[in-house]
């Protein structure tokens, strides 16, 4: 099975390769067109800021290629806002996979919000074997709305939120399944089996 | 529900764990990787290196140690000691390291932090504090908690939480190694008083301290080292203990 794990000017991407390894699986880290699209799986793995981000994505034209994509597709904590239409981080137009609004937390507690914390209300495979004791780790300041037609688990912290987004063969999750122990490797496991 | 956090800290030097290491499975107590691998199987939330080195070849051994962590360890790790440039952090950060932590330099040169935390974010840029109470009065202490500074600790934990700080380590000089218990009081004056998490540090001697720092002291996390390295208080015992009485911790699959 061939894993292209997109590269762009994403923080800590090794982790992903990281844990892709522990899986025993083989992943490749490319910006590559040709590679990115023969792959059997893709992942979009992210950490940092939505406007960079997504300029660095339209600049080499990779926006274009996430969206023609047929192949399961994984987007991970800035991946899965990225997916969506629009983020308040510096009023950044998205992907626009998923017509979903990203939101800074209001500071009613603190924020980021850094840790560990659950999945509830899970749907659809990539969540089988789990349940809603199962913790995934979590920083981030800002979230993705709930949309009943394709949030499949939602998190508390300050108010719900989606913690994994499901439309066609896109696939995405706030938390890092690659620093979430035997559970995130569990959901990787399952994306890997899609 | 966020959970409370449970922190193993490994003191380094020269790439190995040292402070003493009294763990029955290990083939090689000194070795950080292996001893960091079963701490995350056994339900540590996160893990804390800290790199006591003195040589100048340090950097490149720690950047090694590293890179074999991430590749091993399936939670996130804060690697510290003796880092200051962006340069360094850039390096572990490449390595695979989830957060840095810097300390004296911090205090050194408070501007370090907003450079930081602009150039890789705030939630990888944990600030530790060692605090000492002189005369009633909480002040920072640096290298190691040895040099005294005229810095009020409550006054500098809201300014580097200002100048982006994602998370504070308090580390109390007047309750570590005693394990009598946590600074219960001056880290639920920080937890209420910041944006930002408080990790608390220093003194932990029984599981009861674990369920008080978390209460009344209002922490986030609490971080430990000796107390787990030598199986006084065994991980998944402590979260047993924590979870009947009530606290909100992460239990393992």
């Amino acid at each position: 099975m061939e894993v292209a794990v997109i590269k762009y000017n994403a923080g800590n991407v090794k982790s992903v390769l990281y844990a892709m390894e522990r899986l025993g699986v083989n992943a490749t880290l490319t910006d590559d067109w040709e590679t990115i699209k023969k792959a059997d799986k893709v992942i979009f793995p992210g950490q940092g800021e939505a406007s960079t981000a997504m300029k660095y994505l339209r600049e080499r034209k990779l926006d274009q290629l996430i969206k023609e994509l047929d192949q399961p597709f994984f987007g991970i904590c800035l991946g899965l806002q990225l997916l969506c239409d629009y983020s308040e981080e510096y009023d950044t137009e998205c992907l626009g996979i998923f017509p979903i609004n990203v939101k800074k937390f209001p500071p009613l507690n603190k924020v980021p919000h850094i840790g560990w914390n659950n999945l509830e209300n899970l749907k659809t495979p990539l969540l089988e074997g789990l349940d809603e004791s199962s913790y995934v780790y979590y920083v981030h300041s800002y979230y993705a709305e709930i949309n009943p037609k394709y949030t499949i688990a939602t998190t508390h912290y300050i108010n719900d939120f989606s913690a994994m987004l499901h439309k066609d063969n896109y696939y995405a999750m706030q938390g890092h399944p690659e620093k979430s122990s035997v559970v995130g490797e569990k959901i990787l496991n399952n994306f890997l089996k899609l | 529900m966020l959970t409370k956090r449970i922190i193993p800290c490994l003191d380094i030097k020269d790439g190995r764990t040292v402070k003493g290491v009294n763990f029955v499975e290990l083939r090689d107590a000194g070795d950080p990787v292996e001893l960091g691998k079963i701490y995350a199987d056994e339900g540590a939330d996160e893990l804390v290196f800290l790199d006591i080195t003195a040589t100048v070849e340090k950097r490149k051994t720690l950047v090694e140690l590293v890179t074999k962590v991430a590749k091993t360890v399936n939670i996130p790790f804060t690697v510290g000691g003796g880092i200051s440039t962006i340069d360094d952090v850039k390096a572990l950060l490449n390595a695979g390291a989830d957060k840095i932590s810097i300390n004296s330099a911090a205090v050194k040169n408070p501007d370090a932090v907003n450079a930081l935390a602009r150039e890789f974010g705030s939630q990888c840029i944990v600030v530790a504090i060692d605090t000492k109470r002189i005369d009633g009065i909480d002040f920072v202490h640096t290298h190691g908690g040895r040099k005294p500074t005229l810095l009020k600790t409550q006054e500098w934990a809201k300014e580097i939480t200002e100048r982006g700080a994602g998370e504070i380590l308090l580390t109390s000089m007047d309750h570590d190694g005693v394990k009598n218990g946590f600074a219960n009081d001056i880290t639920s004056e920080l937890s209420s008083m910041l944006s930002i998490p408080v990790i608390a540090s220093g003194g932990a001697g029984s599981m009861q301290h674990f369920h008080d720092v978390f209460t009344a002291g209002k922490a986030d996390a609490a971080l430990a080292a000796s107390i787990f390295h030598f199986k006084e208080i065994p991980i998944p015992e402590l979260k047993s203990f924590l979870d009947k009485k009530g606290v909100n911790i992460r239990r393992m699959l």
